[in-house]
């Protein structure tokens, strides 16, 4: 297909902006007696946190001369106890960044070349809303889509809610945590929720499948884990990587990579044939028991030991733990979990395993959540689209109860058949390039577009692609919709600005709502002011803005004391049988095994390692790769190399190497080689989202690998449409140094 | 008064929170800490073990940077705290060179800089700001003369280390192990 869009690197800053920017980067000065700033006391601002999905809330703080000094939790909060972690403290580098975009801009052809104009905010807008009124004109408003990732999706997705679409997804369900929502939906009918209802504090038993707490830095988590340590809780962790958490755990079990719903099969085995499961609970709270203990007949440990490498001993061992704990036990359904394809069965059979251990609903397994609704201002109801991301593909994905975004890029890409369902995207706070695997497959959509509009505070790979980029202000510069997570109380948070938006970039909900206006549905967002809403909706609440300034967070007693389920509590499951599900009748239903099976995975080649890759405390995936403070900490990633591997390649610590996956696709860049002992033979580590190509982002161009670009093959979940990424395959192509 | 601090090395995750909330709260130029993460892994794979080390200034009782420092800034006050003048220091490295835990580093304004343990917030009666963020509540700070401080609490109850002892500085960051 012919090129539409060229790449544009955005332009280096205009002389405008370079003045905005005066001072703004000073440091604080160090000539100060003891090298501290001076704070005056009311310089405390509430917030939360945008580095992550887990909004912790807390304080900004700023100096006497008005800098941005410092971000610490707040202690009232149930996400961060008031302590933030090191990418929430290091939240100021994403203020400070002087690599920010700074200016609205417009993708032109200027003698025969794309470039980016830079424009007025007024020009900017006018320009996206013209363009969206006429894709709607033309082919509908459902063919206008969202990505988001964070707290701008609200308004752009009430943007387009209101001009009909409701084609709006986040990469956080098919990229990341989708299998483990519909496996639980479909055993409990209810999900781990964000941030997952996980009692570990006072858990007696951790299970972690290569979930790696710790290197993950999901704060609440990190902190219970702890909390759990310090308790002596018995940590099982389930890795081919030696990670953190393996190295506090009382069992490491080194899997074999791609066999890990084997184990669970035996695991479930054993804990049913040796009656170590929780029989009350599974008599009163369950259905399918018969069917699964016949199901897990063969499922031995000395069957799984052929496949998974893992001892039967430490198998047998490893349950008979799990029921000493029950049902104060914790088999963690994982956060990122889209890896082989068959991961909502590999969910399920986690789900099981936690039914039968009576962990769900119960003190040290799972809690009940409770929130706080926030009301909503009255507006009028939002058109009914005539069609809807499900019709794309009829009887696709049937168990995703969220949009797929991999669907949305399928359906921007015109078949032989048929048109492109999509025409236009609205992407924000998502380096999609980053996030979405087999790099090729998107940009081809991309191509397709016939608007790309990217909302961002940063110049990501993305915006290149874009046709419009708004330059959206940092969480220290705005307000946000209130935090109403659900957690053990329920509570809200306050997000107002530190610091006035830099630059002239501008908040999300002043942009939707700009739009809005001039797409005349300008009633969807009755507040000028998002503080004047946030005041009505407190107001509402039996609380106000002026409160909530002082305090950052309200946190309410739960109603009722049900936390956990009552000894003999009578339940109603939001299952089909109105028990949990053993055996699926919503998998059945649905053309899917009911109870989950072990399939074999393709291994690498001769030659080749399977990429494993995952998270690094200090960064949020590819977000923070630039960030100042977090780049200080870690600038690049390296690769986890076992020395038996290095030696057999010759390659030492610190040498740079190239990678081809399986499909001959070669790294854009060298990545460093780290040998340790800390990772599997069969297998090669990095941690996601390093090695960017926009030269704009200065700190991190060029540094490490993306594991996304080598990520081509993609074994699709049909249950939920998640895009497996563990069954990709890398060789070295070791530099050669002049 | 003697302050000191314990890091439990079974609940430390390496995540470097202490390193940036010493950079935020002290204005510690990016590129420079005074605190930092040693990660230290024995045996082959699948028989490992890892340490994870949140180390810093040791605060020493018997302190070489202070005994060499020749204009006099780095001296110690209340509690055994280590600190360094900045207007009396010259920058000549002395004690950088003298210090076995690498604990200073020359701040580009041109004195050297450490660890102070936030002897502006401990004044104040706050924690150090290591301690105060640290995810995994893995610091420990306090008064050893006290024995219900924190420090001296935990230490009562945990086998522990300290680091280079042959050295002969008497160290005052114990590492729970």
């Amino acid at each position: 297909m012919q090129s539409r869009r060229d790449f544009i690197k955005i332009m280096a800053l205009g002389t405008g902006a370079l003045a905005l920017s005066g001072g703004l980067f000073a440091f604080m000065d160090p000539k100060r007696e003891d090298g501290r700033p001076v704070v005056a006391l009311d310089y405390k601002t509430a917030t939360y946190c945008e580095i992550c999905f887990w909004k912790c809330a807390g304080w900004a703080y700023k100096t006497e001369k008005g800098e941005l000094w410092k971000i610490v939790g707040n202690d009232d909060d149930q996400h961060s106890n008031g302590r933030f972690c090191p990418r929430g403290t290091g939240g100021v580098g994403m203020y400070n960044d002087p690599n920010r975009l700074k200016k609205p801009m417009i993708r032109v052809e200027e003698r025969g070349k794309q470039v980016f104009r830079e424009v007025s905010w007024a020009e900017a807008l006018d320009y996206t809303a013209q363009k969206l009124s006429g894709i709607s004109a033309k082919y509908g408003p459902e063919a206008i889509a969202l990505f988001t990732h964070g707290s701008g999706g609200k308004y752009f997705g009430d943007l387009l809610k209101a001009m009909g679409s409701t084609n709006i997804t986040q990469p956080s369900y098919a990229q990341c945590r989708g299998p483990r929502d519909a496996a639980f939906l479909a055993t409990f009918g209810e999900q781990p929720d964000s941030p997952e209802v996980t009692d570990l504090r006072d858990t007696k038993c951790l299970v972690l499948i290569g979930s790696h707490i710790g290197e993950n830095m999901h704060n609440g988590q990190v902190q219970e884990m702890s909390d759990a340590i310090d308790k002596k809780a018995t940590i099982i962790t389930v890795d081919p990587r030696f990670s953190t958490a393996a190295s506090k755990s009382k069992y490491w079990l080194p899997i074999k990579p791609s066999t890990d719903l084997a184990l669970l099969l035996a695991w479930i085995h054993e804990i049913i044939y040796n009656e170590y499961y929780d029989r009350k609970y599974v008599e009163t709270y369950t259905t399918g028991l018969e069917q699964l203990k016949e199901h897990v007949k063969n499922f031995t440990p000395e069957w799984a030991y052929g496949i998974t490498t893992i001892e039967p001993d430490v198998i047998r061992q490893t349950a008979k733990e799990m029921s000493n704990a029950k049902p104060a036990v914790i088999i963690h359904p994982g956060r990122h979990v889209t890896w082989y394809g068959d991961d909502t069965q590999r969910e399920r059979a986690i789900a099981i395993l936690n039914a039968l251990l009576g962990s769900w609903g119960r003190r040290g397994g799972f809690y009940r959540p409770s929130k706080k609704t926030v009301p909503s201002y009255p507006h009028p109801e939002f058109p009914t689209p005539k069609t809807t991301w499900k019709d794309w593909f009829p009887g696709q994905y049937p168990l995703a109860d969220n949009p797929v975004s991999n669907a949305f890029v399928d359906a921007s890409i015109p078949t032989k058949e048929r048109d492109a369902f999509l025409k236009a995207w609205i992407v924000n706070g998502t380096n999609l390039i980053f996030t979405i695997p087999d790099q090729a497959h998107t940009l081809e959509a991309i191509q397709a577009l016939e608007l790309l509009v990217v909302v961002d505070t940063m110049p990501m790979e993305i915006t290149g692609w874009a046709d419009v980029i708004l330059p959206e202000c940092t969480y220290l510069e705005r307000y946000d919709s209130l935090r109403d997570s659900p957690h053990r109380k329920p509570a809200i948070a306050l997000r107002m600005p530190a610091m006035e938006p830099a630059y002239e970039t501008k908040p999300a909900y002043w942009m939707a709502r700009e739009l809005a206006k001039r797409l005349n549905v300008g009633e969807y967002f009755h507040f000028e002011d998002q503080a004047d809403l946030l005041d009505w909706q407190l107001k509402k609440m039996g609380s106000s803005l002026e409160e909530l300034k002082k305090k950052g967070v309200i946190t309410w007693d739960r109603e009722e004391d049900d936390l956990f389920f009552a000894n003999g509590e009578k339940i109603e499951f939001p299952t089909n049988s109105g028990k949990i599900e053993l055996y699926s009748s919503a998998m059945e239903q649905a053309g899917f095994d009911p109870m989950p099976k072990y399939t074999a995975h393709e291994e690498p080649p001769s030659g080749f390692y399977r990429l494993i890759y995952g998270r690094a405390p200090m960064h949020t995936f590819s977000r923070t790769a630039n960030n100042p403070n977090l780049t200080d900490l870690m600038d690049e990633n390296v690769l986890w190399v076992n020395p038996k591997v290095a030696k057999e390649w010759g390659l030492k610590n610190n040498d740079p190497v190239f990678l081809k996956n399986q499909d001959g696709i070669q790294s854009d860049f060298a990545i460093k080689v780290r040998v340790t002992e800390r990772i599997r033979w069969d297998s090669v580590y990095m941690v996601h989202g390093f090695g960017h190509k926009q030269k704009q982002l200065e700190r991190c161009f060029g540094k490490g690998v993306s594991d996304t670009q080598l990520i081509t093959k993609v074994k699709i979940d049909p249950v939920m449409g998640g895009t497996g990424m563990r069954g990709n395959f890398v060789t070295f192509i070791p530099q050669v140094l002049a | 008064m003697r302050y000191a601090m314990a890091i439990d090395t079974k609940k430390c995750v390496g995540c470097s929170d202490c390193v940036v909330a010493c950079q935020t709260e002290n204005n510690v130029p990016i590129g420079y800490c005074r605190d930092w993460i040693v990660e230290e892994t024995n045996g082959t794979y699948p028989q490992l073990e890892m340490e994870l080390r949140s180390e810093r200034c040791n605060h020493c009782a018997n302190a070489p940077c202070v005994r060499c420092c020749p204009t006099g800034a780095s001296h110690i006050v209340e509690g055994g705290i280590v600190l360094v003048t900045q207007n009396d220091c010259i920058g000549c490295g002395a004690c950088i060179a003298s210090c076995p835990y690498d604990a200073r580093y020359p701040h580009p304004d041109g004195y050297v800089d450490k660890c102070t343990f936030c002897y502006h917030r401990v004044k104040k009666g706050e924690k150090p700001a290591c301690v105060e963020v640290c995810p995994t509540k893995c610091l420990y700070f306090g008064d050893l003369d006290d024995a219900n401080s924190e420090v001296s609490v935990i230490l009562k109850k945990r086998k522990y280390k300290t680091l280079i002892p042959e050295a002969g500085t008497d160290p005052q960051l114990y590492f729970l192990i």
